[in-house]
């Protein structure tokens, strides 16, 4: 499966990666190879198998339910204490609406 | 006493007898490790200060006449994705290269409740991104049997301080074999236990359906000790599973006397010949052991590099748009808007790999292709995961070699991401069905380079592979 540099583009733009245009054209290369190779799948009849969506063994029904406990949650300063910026009690990013 | 080739049952002994206190060991494992670490690079942060506050601990509790914990006074290093409250936690990464969480991991806190000691934080790949420990942002880890080698990954910060010493015991992550290449690599004991046994709390989720914690160790009691102590439900992940923890070091000395083990052919095609002869000598000290051995077939495993690589990116693509600038990490310059903060901070903040693993994530997930890849490689995971089954109604077990060549020079295979996914497919296939599974050194090639042998087990089948090891590594006499 070749890709293009445009489709690339494209997926960096959904995976909002900022990507230089040496790497646009490494990853063009890489991701043209890499897909190539996962067509092999398509070698296999998979008409009638599932899709394998849990990885979870015999669990009985709800065994994942826990009791409905309140707990202490972080508090307002310790979950702030890692943002790049923040100020009264929020985190700030780049304004998004213009007055 | 020799700090570099402690186990856990000679610290024990040593506190008990009063040989030293836990804070004497772990001021001279601090001291130890310190020195020794710029050699191989192996540890990314110390933590000093929790290191001898847990001693101390452990210290009152001796004085006060309670008994030890299971990891009482046991010097041990945690890899950079497991969290770690008050201590650095980078995930080799530098868009966390700041981060100081607010919490433990469950493991985290299970270690310590048993009375272990954190000494600090382990290099990795970046996001555990990785077969050679080349992809972390804080530089390569140097294989401490050879130097110019490396240690394998991505947990090879916590195989290397195993192998050099620097630790008795060691936690990892495992999502494609990220502990036992490392393991096999560096010549000591990895495991990673069926998924589920330990909670993945605290673990930087990078794929949650293929990410594991498991132990290193010199021996392999030490990581049955190591995995009974974290093993087990925890109500803050939902897949923890509610299964008994038996206790696994207790069982070790049963016999191994007429256990069946089946050789899959297809993991023995494609070998380095050093490798493949390394194998099949273990295979005659586990028949010599009185194992029933027969070949078996997993028919499907030459899809098994497709299907992971698109599950784990997939998965990868998700669980890592949580690092957008805002609330944690490092925020790129370029931020005059959210959209360049988020796309700007993405961009300059994750390495290589992690990017190319991103967009392959996001594009077989996109519109168009989710069918023919995503869904396409979720079937094949259940194939091959009937493969072991199937296999399993035969078998107790399954002998494989961990990777297909010992420990590369560093830099060999960093410019071709084909060949160095190319390089998982004997760990991969244990992950994707979520079975247990380990390596245990196997001698080593002429060149003096560890060999490890792969042993699978049943889902929760973990006393029967530690058994095994156990009574192999008795036997052949390749403990590191």
């Amino acid at each position: 499966m070749k890709l293009t540099e445009e489709n690339v583009r494209y997926v960096a733009g959904l995976a909002n990666l900022t990507l230089t245009e040496q790497e646009i054209h490494q990853y063009t290369e890489d991701l043209s190879g890499i897909l190539t190779h996962m067509e092999k799948l398509n070698e296999l009849d998979t008409a009638n198998v599932e899709p394998m969506t849990q990885v979870l063994f015999a669990g009985e029904e709800n065994s994942s339910l826990r009791e409905d406990i309140e707990h202490t949650p972080l508090a307002n300063e310790v979950a702030l204490a890692n943002a790049p910026v923040s100020g009264a009690g929020y985190f700030k990013v780049p304004k998004v609406i213009e007055r | 006493m020799n700090i570099a080739k402690l186990t856990i049952p000679e610290v024990q002994d040593g506190l008990r007898r009063k040989q030293f206190s836990a804070v004497e060991l772990t001021t001279e494992a601090l001291r130890f490790a310190q020195a020794e670490n710029p050699k191989t690079n192996a540890y990314l942060t110390f933590s000093d200060e929790r290191a001898l506050a847990a001693a101390a601990r452990v210290d009152a509790q001796l004085a006060a006449g309670e008994p030890l914990g299971a990891l009482g006074g046991v010097p041990i290093a945690v890899k950079d994705v497991i969290v770690t409250k008050g201590v650095k936690t980078t995930c080799a990464s530098k868009i966390l290269s700041n981060y100081i969480p607010p919490y433990d991991a469950t493991a985290v806190e299970r270690l310590e409740a048993a009375g272990g000691i954190i000494l600090g934080k382990a290099n990795c790949d970046e996001f555990a991104m990785g077969s050679s420990n080349e992809n972390s942002a804080f530089g390569p880890v140097r294989n401490p049997v050879a130097l110019d080698r490396v240690p394998g990954g991505s947990s090879g910060g916590s195989a290397a301080v195993v192998a050099q010493g620097t630790a008795v015991v060691s936690l990892g992550s495992d999502t494609g074999g990220s502990i036992r290449q490392p393991a096999s690599f560096c010549g000591c004991v990895g495991v990673t236990p069926t998924y589920g046994r330990v909670s993945r709390y605290g673990l930087v989720a990078f794929a949650s359906s293929l990410d594991h914690i498991g132990p290193f160790s010199r021996t392999v009691a030490d990581s049955a000790t190591l995995l009974g102590a974290i093993a087990g439900r925890d109500e803050r992940d939902a897949t923890s599973a509610a299964h008994p923890v038996p206790d696994y070091a207790a069982l070790l000395g049963d016999s191994v006397k007429g256990l069946k083990l089946g050789l899959p052919k297809e993991y023995f095609a494609g070998l380095a010949p050093e490798t493949g002869d390394r194998i099949l000598a273990g295979v005659e000290v586990l028949k010599q052991l009185g194992c029933e051995v027969t070949e078996v077939s997993l028919p499907h495993t030459e899809y098994a590099i497709a299907t992971y690589y698109i599950i784990c990116t997939a998965e990868v693509s998700a669980n890592l748009s949580r690092f957008d600038g805002a609330r944690y990490g490092v925020r790129s310059a370029k931020s005059d808007t959210l959209a360049d903060m988020y796309k700007n901070s993405r961009g300059e903040g994750f390495g290589t790999e992690v990017k190319r693993r991103i967009m392959l994530g996001s594009y077989v997930l996109s519109h168009g292709y989710y069918d023919a890849f995503y869904l396409k490689a979720q079937k094949v995971r259940n194939l091959l995961t009937q493969d072991f089954t199937k296999a399993f109604e035969q078998v107790d077990a399954l002998i494989t070699p961990v990777s297909p060549f010992p420990a590369f020079k560093i830099g060999e295979k960093v410019n071709d991401p084909i060949q160095m996914y190319l390089s998982d497919i004997y760990t991969i296939t244990g992950d994707l069905a979520g079975i247990p599974c380990m390596s245990v050194p196997c001698g080593t090639t002429a060149d003096g380079l560890p060999v490890g042998m792969q042993i699978l087990a049943k889902h929760f089948a973990e006393d029967v592979m530690f058994r095994l090891a156990h009574q192999f590594e008795k036997a052949g006499g390749f403990t590191a």
